[in-house]
Parts: structure tokens; C-alpha cells; sequence
């Protein structure tokens, strides 16, 4: 069998046998995989799973807050340690279980491969234990539901001492098994993380220099870098809490020479760099999907990268604005606040290029291009409202109201949701080899678009009006009881009950175009990029007839010196 | 501005330089914001896809266009001054100043009520009249208060939006912190810090009154408290955690 | 076994597996960071600690670092041999860097002993909770270090896949450099 691969045209030696080539059984293919594109497609189906999960929470604990005491239809009467148990494991989920698994890992397994013209990542086997321990964690915090004490409800931070003691957070083992959960999706990417940084650097077609690489790869493997580098303190932090709740020693408790300070410092010298980890993809996402769809080379290519670069190196140092009415040194605030609001230059020049690339296109409103514009408006307004909190004087108000609330979704939001659907609608006749149903997907775009600013923009009248987050009900706070606040509130899950009922929509096209969608051919989009050279979709071995070579950058659309619009980057010259 | 009809009544000497600063910032960032806005919709509409109609073909680094991304930095980085000016101004006043003191509150936040200790009629923390009250604090207009928080157990947050006025509680800590009330009133005070399950269970309120009204509620409340030699409450007095109350679990 | 060719090939001028481990190398060092960073801080705000830290034995954590450095010098010797080819020889030598780890875990359970039967435990106080903590992770990663080991000489004495005894040995160069930074926080600043 060693002989049946064509080797590529270029500089590949022969070191592959059977790659690809015997019958696999239903669970080689399916079960343990070692195919990039499969593991692919287990990441993004469990993230989708989790993403239900984590929306129905939200459903719940909507309701409650919109018709507080209400019996919920399929769940039942919220209780405010029900309550607390469904926020905490909906940021939790939403964040580690549903942005970082299908936009970093699914994505990153599916589209590094096949846009380098590689014919899988460098280390299957770690790739396939990746997923293997993520799934793992999936079930630890999932199980948490269902042991004595309930899940974890001490909010997605998890601050000590509420974390590490049973005593105050009433659900020990819950909470034992939330930080395991999470410390073992970092294991899995960490793992992941490995993968995606050696294939990029090493893997590439014969030809393609730094500054061919499309933005989408790029894009992970500096989210994977800035992840590798900021999780290792939160990995220690892990375990230390984990040796408080269970072995009793006192590493965040202050009553035997502890600090609870010192577990939010661990937390978010990760937790604002994950920001830019889950951020980073979504972007390179959608410098993909604009640049094809308005037929235009991406404006200033290595300018978006140094902005990201940049984006990646300043998130390291402000973590404290997360912190600054949290006991810490007044003086260490003034510090923090110039270095958040720092990041406004390069986020915004990164803005203003994705929006520069649209001028003098030949913009054509497909799905995927209505969400990736869709990012670009939303994340601005995300982005515009961040500068508010980063204000140390204005975040003494706002800290931990609605306003960051509705802040951080106008964030996660585009980026978990809107940029997964962009990549994931841009990318589906790549992975199934059908197209999907173009109106369905609008109907799907609109109706979700419109009721995730219908939920979050009142909120942010809610936060200025002195909202606080985790409290199961606003009823017993004369303030925050007057009607037009609980007509805001019942507005806002109105919304939320149309945006999950729309995403049924979503499924159905995708079964549909699944089963009975029109063939797409190799390359519907008339893109540039490697991957829509492969067959759709593509086999094991990515081009069985031999890998690519790569002549030049990813984004040649609409060369002067063309009759065609594109330039794919393996046509010789 | 017209900002203002969403924040809550201004209650602090200080709240209306937080509003202040609200509205620069609100200004700052949405002007750029409208801009972005109407380029980004201009060029969707401006550049739709025409039948025969090729795409211009800019790599964005050429200098005649590449210098109105160059330039917008200055209104960015002029208005982030601005604002890192005026939020570190404010956060100076509220946070890290201390001005003088003429009353001082103890602040006790537990699971799951708030304990506030104001002095008698003495004026000094720590006697025997001092006044104990559960999720009930009481000040007066125009005296500038310096209150000590403390935690019994997790973190808690004393949150009075009113005064714009937040503050983590960390068990083992005593942190200060400063108020003048500027207008009378009855408001909520919030833990803004989730501390558990009966996070949400958890308010207390404010009661601001005149000079006068407050001086007859000390006058009355302390000499309660000297006739109740065995309060529960009398051993709070010295130290952070020295005496745990009953648990209070506080619903409306 | 087969590999995808996207494992044989080299863009960045590395070999695929030399530059994993040193991404491994860059996330352990955040991870220790983390540990010693949080252990300086408290370290620095609680002078009392150097009282307890008196209690360590510095003679056998220097042993320790003794046995480390051996052990470090063979992975090295066994290296220079797999790039001669001597696969039999590499595969002894890193048989005895496993020896010089085994030797290391014993002395540190000799010492844990010691300690925890005089009543200095992990829940004494914040600095035996580091102190355990931090070299119990160290440990965790010289046992793994000794398995990874055990399989690479194993296929190396074969004389296949020799490149591995590098891979292995920049991993515990690692494992020996951590060591390096906690003996004297641990042990010597008292």
C-alpha cells in the first residue's frame, strides 16, 4: 500500500504507507478518528450539543428573571440555588465548552489542513486525545447536575473562599467537579494547541511563505500561542483549589494565611486573555468570508495580523480591570486603565480594515457575508462598550451591573455565535458537499440577528439603571421592582424564546441541504484558498491525487491583470 | 444630558462626576462609533455587486489609502486620553483619597444579610451605644462618612447605586472607603458579589435623612441600644469575625 | 507506523517533534510560573515563612539536584550517541537517566516521610501547601518524564526512531532546569 499515495509535487518524502487507504471500520471513522476532518466534525457537533444546553439554561433562568416564581415549562419551579447553578454553568459552557471547542478546535482541525494543503495535523493521535479528554470534561461538568448538592453555582470566576468551601457553597462535590471539568478542557487543548501551532509552522505547502497564509489559520495559531502562555497560572491555580477543597489547605482561604485575591489575579491573567483567544478565529473567520464575497484582496493583510499580534500581547497586561473594586491596591487601577484602554487602537484599526476591504468591492449578500458583516456591527458595539468599563472611574458604577453583562455578550456573542455561523455556513459545502438553502438561512440570519439586539440592548438601559448580575430576583430591590424594568426584562426573554426557537431553523437546513441540498461542486464560492481546490467533501488525505503547491497569497481577487475575479493560490503563474 | 434619565438619582457627592465622565465617554466613543456605522453601511450599499462590474484591486498599503487608517488614530488615541484623564481623576477622588472624616459606619457583609454598625451618640465606634442594624444603614445629608467593610465568610460586594458606589467586602480585610450623602432619601443597597445561594436574598437599604431628622434617629436608637445591655449584637464591636450573629435570611 | 506527510515536513527549518516540545516547554513554563509566582508573592508578604522553610533539608534537596544533573549529563551522552547511530548505547544511557529519576523520587519520598511524620504537612500551613504542591507537579512531571523515557529506549534499541532521544532529553533538561528554581525557593531562602 506505501506506493498509493502520488507523492506532491514538491519537496514531500515518502513516509506515509497506509494513510487513508484500508476500509475503516464504523468506529476508526466515526468513533476514534484519526482523520483532522472528523475529529473536526466531533468538536463542532459537541460544542453545537453543549451550545443547546447552554441556551436552554439561558432559557430557564430568563424566565425566571421575566415571571419570577413561575413554574418554567421543562424545568420547573427555579429555586435561587437552581438559579445560580444555571448561570454559572451557562458562562461556563458557553465559554469553554461551545466558543473554544468549535472555533478554535473545529474549525482550527478543519481548515489548517486543508488550507495549508497539508493532508492532516502533524500529531493525529494527540489530536484524536485531544478530543477524547475534551469529552471527558464535557461529561464531568454536565455530570455535576446530577450529584448530591447539585453543580457549582458560585458564577463562572468561581471566587474563593465561596468556591472552595462547602460550608458557603453548599454543593462541594459540584464544585470539585466544576474545576476538574475545566481543568481538563485546558489538558485537551492544550493538546489541541500543540497541534495547531506545529502544522501551521511546519506543515505548509510547498511555496506558501509566511505571508501566504490565509488569515483564518493565522488567526488560530495565535489564539492557540496567546492560550498556551496564559492558561499554565490558571492550570496551577486549578489545582491549588482543587487541593483547598479537598485536602484542606488554605491556599485562597484568608483565615489560615491564604488569599482569595490571589485566585482572581490566576483567573483573569487567563481569563482577559481567552477574550482574545476565542476572538482571534472569529476574525480570521471572517477576513475569509468578506474577502470572497466582496470580491477584494483583504486590505493591508500583514496590518490585520500586527494588530492581532499587538491585541495578543497587550491582553496579557490587563487583566486587574476585571478587579478594580476587588480589594486590590487603588494605585495598581490607574495602571490597568490606560492599558485597556490601550487596546482600543489596535481593535479598532483592525475594525476599520475589515471595514476598508469593503470599499470598492463587488459585495454580494450571500448567508455567510450577513454574518460576517453581522460581526463586524455587533463586535463594534461590544467593543465601544467596553471602553466604558475599562474607565476605572465609570467601572466603580457599572462593575458587575447589566452593562457588563450586555457588554461582554455584544462580544461573545458575534464571535461565538455569529462568527461560528459565518464559518460554519461558509465552509458547509466544503464539509458535506451540498449547497444549503439560501433562504432559509436568511430567514435564519434576520430573526436571530434581530432578537440577539433585542435582548441585549435593553439590558444595557438595565445596567445603568443600577442592575446587578446573579440575583434571581429583582422583586425583593424596590428600585429595580418598578414596572418598566420587569416590562424590559419580560421584552428581553420574549426575545431570547424567538432567537432559540429560530436556531431550529438553522438544524433544519442543515439536515435538509445535508440530505437533498444541489452538489456544490469543489469550489462554489470561486474562493482563492487551498481548500476549495480538494473535492467536497474531502476524502482521508485531503488530495489523493497529490498535495498543492502554493504560487501566491490567499486574497488575489480581482487582479488587474485577470479576466477572472480570483487567483487560486495553487494555479501556477 | 439626556444620558442621565438612565442612571439612578444621584445620591453621592461624587455620583455626578461618575454621571460626568458617563457622558464623555459616551460622547467619545459614539462619535467614532457613528462614523464606523455610516462608512460600513455606505460602502455595503455603495459597492453591491453589479453585473459586468469588476472589484478595485487595493492591497492596503498603498499610502493614499492606508493614511485615513493612519489618521483616524489620532481622534482614538486624543479621546483615550481624555478619558484615561478624567476616569483616573475620578477614581483618585472616590478611591484612593481619603478625606476627612466626620462619621464612621462599619459595614459587616454575611452570608446573607448586612450588618451596620453606626455610632451613638458619641460619634465614636465602638462604645456602648453604638447602633446595630440589619440590612438597614443610616446617614445624614451633607457628613462625609468613611465606612469599614468587612466580610464574615466569602467575598460580598456593597454596592449603593445611588452613591455609584461599589466595593468588594474580602473576609480577613478591612477596607475603607468614603461617601457624603447629597440628597435624603430611601434607596437599595446591593451585594454585588455573588456569595452563594441566597446571593439574591440579600438587599438592605439606605435611609438619607436631614442633619436634624438623622441626629433624633441617633439620639433615639442609642439610648435603645445602651438599655439593651444583651443584644446579640453588642460583641460585634471590636474586631473582624469575633462573634457570628444568627443567620438572617432576609425575604420580602 | 505510518505518519501523514504533513508530519515530515519541515517549513519552519525544525524538525515537527523538536518544536513541540519546545511548545510543551513554553505551557509548562507558564504552569510553573503560575505555581512560583503565586508562592513568591506570598513568600515576600509573610516573613514568618523562612522559619518554616528551615525545617527542609537542604542536604538532600542538594542530592537531589546532585542526581538531577547526572541524570541530565546521560540524556545528553545518550543523545550525542543517537546522532552516531548507536541506538543500543543511547537506549542504555537513557536507561540510566530513568535510574537517576528513580533515584531523585526516592530521596524526595525519603524526605516527604520525614516531614510528614514530624507533623509538617500539606494543611500546616500556606508554605508546606506550596511547598508540597509545587514539588509534588515537579515530581508528577520526572515520573512522566521516566515512562516517556522507558518507551523511547525501548524503539531506540531497535536503532528506530532515534530522533526521539533528543525530543526526550531538551524534556527533561526541562524537568532539571524547574528543579534548578525550586531548591533554592524552597529550600535555601530561609
Amino acid at each position: 500500500m506505501a506506493e498509493s499515495i502520488p507523492v506532491g509535487h514538491g519537496a514531500d518524502h515518502a513516509d506515509h504507507g497506509d494513510h487513508g487507504h484500508h476500509e475503516m471500520s464504523f468506529t476508526e471513522k466515526y468513533v476514534f478518528p484519526l482523520d483532522h476532518k472528523m475529529i473536526a466534525m466531533q468538536y463542532m457537533f459537541t460544542g453545537m450539543f453543549m451550545a443547546i444546553i447552554g441556551g436552554f439554561f439561558a432559557y430557564v433562568f430568563r424566565m425566571q428573571l421575566a415571571f419570577p416564581g413561575i413554574e418554567v415549562p421543562g424545568f420547573g419551579v427555579v429555586t435561587p440555588a437552581a438559579y445560580n447553578s444555571l448561570v454559572t454553568n451557562h458562562g461556563t459552557i458557553m465559554i469553554f465548552w461551545v466558543a473554544m471547542p468549535v472555533l478554535i478546535a473545529a474549525f482550527g482541525n478543519y481548515l489548517i489542513p486543508l488550507m495549508i494543503g497539508a493532508d492532516d495535523m502533524v500529531f493525529p493521535k494527540i489530536n484524536r486525545l485531544s478530543y477524547q479528554v475534551f469529552l471527558v470534561s464535557a461529561f464531568v461538568i454536565l455530570g455535576a447536575f446530577f450529584v448530591e448538592g447539585g453543580a457549582f453555582g458560585g458564577a463562572w470566576t468561581a471566587y474563593p473562599p465561596l468556591s472552595t468551601k462547602a460550608e458557603y457553597n453548599l454543593s462541594g462535590l459540584g464544585s470539585t467537579m466544576w474545576i476538574t471539568a475545566v481543568f481538563l478542557e485546558f489538558v485537551a487543548f492544550l493538546l489541541g494547541g500543540i497541534n495547531f501551532i506545529t502544522t501551521a509552522m511546519n506543515s505548509r505547502a510547498p511555496g506558501m511563505k509566511m505571508w501566504d497564509i490565509p488569515m483564518v489559520v493565522w488567526m488560530i495559531v495565535i489564539a492557540s500561542i496567546l492560550f498556551m502562555l496564559s492558561v499554565g497560572p490558571l492550570l496551577a491555580g486549578g489545582i491549588m483549589m482543587i487541593f483547598d477543597q479537598n485536602l484542606g489547605t488554605a491556599f485562597f482561604d484568608p483565615d489560615r494565611g491564604g488569599d482569595p485575591i490571589l485566585w482572581q489575579h490566576l483567573f483573569w491573567f487567563f481569563g482577559h486573555p481567552e477574550v482574545y483567544v476565542v476572538l482571534l478565529p472569529a476574525v480570521g473567520i471572517v477576513a475569509d468570508v468578506i474577502t470572497t464575497f466582496s470580491r477584494k484582496k483583504l486590505f493591508g493583510y500583514k496590518t490585520v495580523l500586527y494588530t492581532a499580534i499587538g491585541t495578543g500581547v497587550l491582553s496579557f497586561t490587563v487583566w486587574a480591570h476585571h478587579q478594580f473594586i476587588a480589594g486590590i491596591d487603588p494605585r495598581m487601577a490607574n495602571v490597568f486603565t490606560v492599558t485597556t484602554l490601550l487596546i482600543s487602537v489596535p481593535i479598532a484599526e483592525m475594525l476599520f480594515v475589515y471595514i476598508a476591504t469593503l470599499y470598492g468591492g463587488s459585495i454580494t449578500l450571500t448567508t455567510p457575508m450577513l454574518w460576517a458583516l453581522a460581526f463586524i456591527f455587533e463586535f463594534l458595539i461590544g467593543g465601544v462598550t467596553g471602553i466604558f468599563l475599562g474607565a476605572s472611574g465609570n467601572d466603580i458604577f457599572m462593575h458587575d451591573t447589566y452593562f457588563v453583562l450586555a457588554h461582554f455578550h455584544y462580544t461573545f456573542y458575534p464571535i461565538a455565535i455569529i462568527g461560528t455561523f459565518a464559518g460554519f455556513t461558509y465552509w458547509f459545502p466544503k464539509m458535506f458537499g451540498k449547497m444549503m438553502n439560501e433562504g432559509l438561512g436568511k430567514l435564519h440570519f434576520w430573526l436571530t440577528i434581530l432578537t440577539f439586539n433585542g435582548i441585549f440592548l435593553p439590558l444595557f438601559v438595565l445596567g445603568a439603571a443600577g442592575q446587578h448580575r446573579r440575583i434571581y430576583d429583582f422583586q425583593n430591590y424596590p428600585e429595580l421592582a418598578q414596572p418598566w424594568m420587569q416590562d424590559i426584562r419580560q421584552f428581553a426573554t420574549i426575545c431570547l424564546c424567538v432567537m432559540l426557537g429560530a436556531q431550529l431553523i438553522f438544524f433544519y437546513n442543515v439536515i435538509k441541504s445535508w440530505m437533498s441540498g444541489p452538489a456544490s461542486g469543489k469550489n462554489p464560492w470561486r474562493a482563492n484558498t487551498l481548500e476549495w481546490t480538494a473535492a467536497s467533501p474531502p476524502p482521508h488525505g485531503n488530495w489523493p491525487e497529490g498535495l498543492p503547491n502554493v504560487y501566491r497569497g490567499p486574497y488575489e481577487y480581482s487582479h488587474p491583470d485577470r479576466e477572472e475575479d480570483y487567483w487560486p493560490q495553487n494555479e501556477p503563474a | 444630558m439626556i444620558l442621565d434619565s438612565l442612571l439612578p438619582a444621584a445620591a453621592s457627592s461624587y455620583a455626578a462626576d461618575i454621571d460626568t465622565l458617563f457622558d464623555v465617554i459616551t460622547l467619545l466613543v459614539g462619535i467614532p462609533f457613528l462614523i464606523s456605522c455610516y462608512l460600513f453601511f455606505a460602502f455595503i450599499l455603495r459597492f453591491k455587486a453589479k453585473e459586468g462590474h469588476k472589484a478595485m484591486y487595493i492591497t492596503g498599503t498603498e499610502h493614499k489609502y492606508m493614511k485615513w487608517i493612519h489618521r483616524a488614530h489620532i481622534p482614538i488615541l486624543t479621546f483615550d486620553l481624555v478619558i484615561v484623564v478624567m476616569a483616573v481623576q475620578v477614581w483618585y477622588d472616590v478611591k484612593q483619597d481619603l478625606p476627612e472624616m466626620e462619621s464612621e459606619v462599619r459595614v459587616i457583609a454575611q452570608q446573607w444579610a448586612w450588618t451596620f454598625v453606626h455610632p451613638g451618640a458619641d460619634n465614636v465606634q465602638g462604645t456602648a451605644d453604638d447602633i446595630t442594624k440589619i440590612n438597614e444603614l443610616h446617614v445624614s445629608i451633607d457628613k462625609l462618612y468613611h465606612f469599614k467593610l468587612e466580610s464574615r465568610d466569602v467575598l460580598h460586594n456593597f454596592s449603593v447605586p445611588v452613591f455609584r458606589l461599589k466595593q468588594d467586602a474580602v473576609p480577613g480585610r478591612v477596607i475603607t472607603g468614603w461617601f457624603e450623602p447629597v440628597i435624603a432619601g430611601e434607596f437599595d443597597i446591593q451585594c454585588a458579589e455573588i456569595c452563594g445561594i441566597g446571593h439574591g436574598l440579600m438587599p438592605a437599604r439606605i435611609h438619607i435623612s436631614s442633619a436634624s431628622e438623622h441626629a433624633a434617629w441617633v439620639q433615639r436608637e442609642s439610648a435603645a441600644a445602651l438599655a439593651q445591655t444583651h443584644s446579640p449584637f453588642t460583641g460585634v464591636g471590636t474586631g473582624p469575625a469575633n462573634v457570628k450573629p444568627e443567620l438572617q435570611l432576609v425575604t420580602r | 507506523m505510518s505518519r501523514p506527510i504533513a508530519t515530515t515536513r519541515s517549513m519552519a527549518g525544525i524538525p515537527t517533534a523538536r518544536l513541540a516540545v519546545w511548545w510543551i516547554i513554553a505551557s509548562e513554563i507558564a504552569i510553573f510560573g503560575g505555581v512560583l509566582g503565586s508562592y513568591l508573592m506570598h513568600r515576600l508578604a509573610h516573613g514568618i515563612w523562612a522559619d518554616y522553610a528551615a525545617n527542609t533539608n537542604e542536604w538532600l534537596g542538594l542530592t537531589n539536584t546532585f542526581i538531577l544533573l547526572t541524570s541530565s549529563l546521560a540524556a545528553v551522552l545518550a543523545h550525542q550517541a543517537a546522532e552516531r547511530g548507536d541506538g543500543k548505547r543511547a537506549a542504555n544511557l537513557l536507561y540510566a537517566t530513568c535510574a537517576g529519576g528513580l533515584a531523585f523520587l526516592c530521596v524526595k519520598a525519603y524526605e516527604w516521610n520525614y516531614e510528614i511524620s514530624h507533623g509538617m504537612t500539606i494543611t500546616s500551613n500556606t508554605f508546606w501547601s506550596f511547598y508540597y504542591t509545587a514539588a509534588g507537579i515537579h515530581a508528577l512531571h520526572v515520573i512522566a518524564g521516566c515512562i516517556l523515557m522507558l518507551f523511547v529506549a525501548q524503539t531506540a534499541k531497535r536503532n528506530e526512531e532515534l530522533h526521539r532521544v533528543e525530543i526526550i532529553g531538551v524534556y527533561w533538561h526541562f524537568v532539571d532546569v524547574v528543579w534548578i528554581f525550586l531548591f533554592p525557593l524552597l529550600y535555601i531562602a530561609k
